[in-house]
């Protein structure tokens, strides 16, 4: 596929997808509202309108071969580049889901090993510290420090001994008194 | 006024005392980790260290509050210029000329000028804000919607042509940033609205760090891959290095740039301290102007220094500016200042009019804290720099992961909310494929920044004036900014309009020639 | 700072597989509880929230911290469906609510929430409402003034507020229709925006909490005319309530703790047992004063009673405006 089919493609599915903004956005008035003022649809159609008629424009400078993209015969993404990115975007794509399904230490230790191991051919040695232990300073930096909750799906029991261990320590404690009493179960 | 010099000089004196120097130091190089967090800004340090402060006597709390704060902002330019990821709505201006600087190898030369930008932008606005806030109070009193939203004209004109060549692709990418701003709940009439596929996920809109870490995150280095292929796989994020004769020579041209320092700083002040955004509209327009008075405006977006030094002065005087309308009208500016409001009401502070009467000590020692957490975060800022420039030169291959897990992390964190992360990497693919095609995708993520602002703003005045636009040109603040934003929004167009003529003139010259 | 995390997180592996859970008959929460808010960040009910955030972890009153999470979508929509479906029967997610919890299921029957299944938990506070104007206006002292003005200027008087079917739109609405007047009702974005338009002069008149528009009244902007209550506030003496003046309307807004649908009997009286604690702390009572609010702690049955009576008042108050049929 040339740059320039891919061109007139994007800006053809765009259209269709401003058209659609626009009737979405019509379910709410896009006029007056008498003692309302405008209506909740009025910003978003009317700018899904000129989202249209921009669409318009792109496909009249593709006509008229006007921008750079239009006149470009290259290869609009190459084998290499495809199976490069694709690679990526798909693996990216099973981890989001993975976060959900499995949690996010598991999603984010699996996508490590597959990335740095498999992509980026790293040492067993090398890779598997890398994927133990980023979601270990993750959990620390985001679950202990910041009080994030992240997404931890089926796994979510087997963090309950994690978490009387981490609050078993007073929280009223000194950041020093808290840190040693973290790292010494016996301390009190 | 020498009243409030000496409570100033008391304030200093109670911020530099030893423990209290201590608490600045730790807070600025935690707000620093945090800042730097794709997701994560000022808002989340604020937040989080907030119950915490419970354990401090409160000029104690109010010292680490205004250290993370100081420290997430300077945080967020660092993701900006290293990873070209804006951590927080404020930083965005900044990636449009750090990341290119760091890919040109100046990641050094960004992140100094960025940390000296913010300290002449906190500096300034430090010595306004002592000198002038009661009667600036008053304007941002007065400041309604029909203000604000001649503001949020200024704003888009000042960036108007921060877009690529193609004048469709540029209002399709700005359009749709506002119409993805949209959805979820309309206040004004209370109704859910484009919640497509009824999926319940869009019911709190789209935040703007969903579509910001899904462009500039995951399609950038998407982007990056494919330039890896295309160059044989040897790249790196960046060649950047650092010694001491380069930052003594990257010191000597910021010098240079003390005309954009002085314009952002001031220019951020005075948005700042209207009630409408907060810092991001200051940074946006100090960017834009910024390319205008330049002596060289075709290399902004390509790594020119003046395009990382306005919008990181204007966000650092704006922040503080931002404090005036939390303090003395108890409307916050952005989410941060909405923290500190909640931790004022903890501390027992009344915000108001009054505040600056009743409680001096704390106003002034507030501002001698930020001024002191301000310098604090300069310097621990540049002697971290030769270790943010160690991460650049990490491998491809270990960088390009670390990343990616900080995007999808970020993309979690502000709604906690896997919809959002499925979002951001839609954002993501779909951006990556529009920029192949040149359209240009800044203006979208400004565009979903400002939306919120303001659509609301129009119609308020719109209902306010019975549907007639002659309200936003009537009210004595309103009618000049307009003036000024309309003047501004038409003279590029008729600017690029002329230049293509001239040029169109010129081929047919050469090709009758 | 690096490594020592590092060491922190192996040694907690390592301690993970050996802790024991506490050998105790008393339910208690095991991880962080998330307390979600139905408002965005900086309003009245975060600000509420994060205060009682602290107040737990100052006074070590829970062996976890409570995280507060921000679900504003939809007037809570968001966040009554996420409680519903995604955290039903769930042990560590409370939910902190507002008026909203009765009008928006109301309004918006799609999405199959029922207050009824919520799990009480305690009753904080009730927040009241006065009727504010700028104390430029020199002409209004009273009631009377008020109404004389808003005729005089028919449909060009703007009442500022927040949103469109919001607790100060039923308060507008009862005002148009007691006194016959045509105000034109503007909606903005939080109440502190609402007070500040009221003290910028950019709005005639507001329905404010008292605690939005204490600055502006301390320091002289505005002033309060008449108040929703039954009995006068403490702060405003001089301000009477709108049943003195001859029209029988009292309106509060609650301040409440709510559990997540079908959470164990255990853990809602351990929840319970939590917010007394935070309701009768030192801190948590200033601010009742300090904020003019009202209402005691209310919990159990008696809470879940008060629920589908505010319900049902508010059902006819919204059939009245024309929001739902």
């Amino acid at each position: 596929m040339s740059v320039r089919v891919a061109e007139l493609l994007m800006a053809l599915i765009m259209a269709v997808f401003s058209a659609y903004l626009m009737w979405k956005s019509a379910e709410l008035p896009i006029g007056w509202v008498t003692d309302e003022g405008p209506g909740g649809g009025f910003w978003p159609f009317w700018l899904s309108a000129i989202m249209l008629l921009s669409c318009v424009g792109i496909l009249f400078n593709w006509v008229m071969r006007k921008s750079a993209p239009s006149r470009s015969m290259e290869t609009f993404i190459t084998m290499p580049v495809f199976l490069n990115v694709g690679v990526v975007a798909l693996a990216l794509a099973v981890t989001v889901f993975l976060m959900g399904w499995a949690g996010t230490y598991v999603a984010l230790f699996a996508f490590l090993l597959f990335y740095v191991g498999v992509l980026g051919r790293h040492g067993v040695v090398s890779t598997l510290l890398i994927a133990i232990i980023s979601p270990i300073v993750t959990f620390m930096f985001f679950e202990v420090l910041l009080s994030i909750t992240l997404p931890k799906g089926i796994t979510d029991p087997y963090f309950k001994p994690v978490f009387a261990r981490v609050y078993q320590c007073p929280r009223r404690e000194t950041f020093g008194g808290r840190m040693q009493c973290y790292i010494n179960p016996a301390w009190k | 006024m020498v009243e409030i010099l000496g409570l100033l000089f008391d304030g200093f004196a109670i911020a530099l005392q030893p423990t209290n120097l201590m608490l600045i130091v730790i807070g600025c190089t935690l707000g620093l980790f945090i800042g730097s967090m794709p997701g994560l800004g000022s808002v989340n340090g604020v937040a989080i260290l907030l119950p915490l402060t419970a354990l401090f006597p409160p000029t104690g709390a109010i010292i680490f509050l205004a250290a993370i704060y100081y420290g997430a902002m300077y945080g967020g330019a660092v993701s900006s210029i290293m990873l070209g990821i804006p951590g927080a709505s404020t930083a965005v201006a900044t990636t449009f000329d750090g990341r290119p600087l760091a890919k040109l190898g100046l990641a050094d030369k960004a992140l100094t000028g960025a940390a000296v930008a913010s300290f002449v932008g906190g500096t300034i606005s430090v010595v306004l804000f002592t000198f002038f806030a009661p009667p600036l109070a008053h304007v941002a009193l007065v400041f309604g919607s029909p203000e604000t939203f001649a503001l949020m004209m200024l704003a888009f004109a000042t960036f108007i042509g921060l877009g690529g060549d193609d004048i469709f692709k540029t209002f399709f990418s700005i359009c749709i940033g506002l119409v993805l701003s949209a959805v979820g709940l309309d206040i004004m009439s209370g109704e859910p609205r484009l919640i497509f596929g009824e999926i319940t996920g869009f019911l709190h809109g789209i935040n703007f760090l969903v579509l910001a870490i899904g462009i500039y995150g995951i399609g950038e280095m998407l982007w990056t891959i494919e330039e890896n292929v295309k160059a044989g796989g040897v790249n790196m994020m960046s060649e950047a290095t650092i010694t001491w004769e380069r930052t003594k020579k990257n010191l000597w041209e910021l010098l240079g740039t003390w005309k954009t320092m002085l314009m952002g700083s001031f220019l951020g002040y005075f948005v700042g301290i209207l009630p409408a955004a907060g810092a991001t509209p200051g940074s946006l327009m100090a960017y834009g102007i910024g390319k205008q008075i330049s002596k060289d405006p075709d290399t902004f977006g390509k790594g020119n220094i003046e395009g990382v030094v306005a919008p990181e002065a204007a966000n650092n005087a704006a922040s503080t500016g931002s404090m005036l309308p939390m303090l003395t009208l108890g409307i916050p500016g952005s989410p941060t200042t909405a923290i500190l409001l909640g931790g004022m009401v903890l501390w027992g502070l009344e915000p108001g009019p009054r505040l600056f009467t009743d409680q001096k000590e704390f106003v002034w020692g507030l501002m001698a804290s930020l001024y002191v957490a301000n310098l604090a975060a300069v310097i621990i800022n540049i002697v971290l720099i030769p270790a943010f420039i160690w991460v650049l030169k990490l491998p491809f291959t270990l960088l390009a992961p670390l990343i990616f897990v900080l995007c999808l992390i970020g993309g979690y964190a502000p709604t906690q909310d896997m919809h959002d992360v499925w979002l951001m990497l839609i954002f993501g693919i779909v951006g990556y494929l529009m920029r192949k095609l040149d359209y240009p995708l800044a203006p979208a993520v400004l565009a979903i920044v400002l939306g919120p602002l303001a659509e609301p703003a129009l119609r308020q005045s719109l209902l306010i004036g019975n549907g007639s636009f002659a309200i936003f040109f009537t009210r004595p603040y309103s009618g000049p900014i307009m003036v000024a934003a309309l003047l501004l929004l038409f003279l590029p167009l008729f600017n690029m309009g002329w230049k293509r003529m001239r040029a169109r003139n010129d081929s047919a010259g050469e090709w009758q020639g | 700072m690096k490594p020592a995390k590092l060491v922190l997180g192996l040694s907690l592996v390592a301690g993970a597989g050996l802790a024991v859970a506490p050998a105790s008959a008393a339910w208690e929460p095991t991880k962080p509880v998330e307390f979600v808010v139905m408002a965005g960040k900086g309003g009245g009910a975060d600000k509420a929230v994060r205060l009682m955030q602290s107040i737990i972890s100052k006074n070590d009153l829970a062996p976890v911290p409570v995280i507060p999470v921000n679900k504003p979508g939809g007037s809570g929509a968001e966040a009554l469906v996420y409680m519903s479906k995604s955290k039903k029967g769930d042990n560590h997610t409370l939910m902190f609510t507002l008026n909203s919890f009765y009008t928006t299921p109301l309004r918006q029957k799609g999405l199959g929430v029922n207050i009824e299944n919520f799990t009480p938990v305690m009753r904080m506070a009730e927040d009241t409402f006065c009727l504010w104007v700028n104390s430029d206006r020199k002409d209004i002292n009273n009631v009377d003034d008020f109404v004389k003005a808003a005729k005089a200027k028919g449909k060009d008087w703007i009442m500022a507020g927040t949103g469109k079917n919001s607790e100060d739109n039923l308060l507008t609405d009862f005002l148009n229709t007691a006194y016959g007047l045509e105000m034109k009702y503007v909606p903005y974005k939080g109440g502190g925006k609402v007070a500040k338009e009221l003290a910028g002069n950019n709005a005639h008149s507001t329905v404010n909490n008292p605690s939005e528009q204490l600055g502006f009244f301390e320091a002289g902007a505005t002033k309060p005319l008449a108040c929703f209550t039954d009995e006068r506030i403490g702060l405003f003496k001089d301000a009477p309530t709108f049943k003195e003046i001859g029209k029988d309307f009292v309106y509060y807004m609650q301040r409440t703790t709510v559990g997540a649908p079908g959470m164990s009997a255990e853990a809602a009286a351990y929840y319970q047992g939590l917010f007394k604690k935070v309701f009768e702390s030192d801190e948590w009572q200033t601010y009742r004063k300090k904020k003019a609010l009202q209402g005691d702690a209310l919990s159990g049955d008696a809470l879940m009673s008060y629920w589908k009576k505010e319900r049902d008042v508010h059902k006819v108050m919204l059939q009245k405006m024309g929001a739902i049929k």
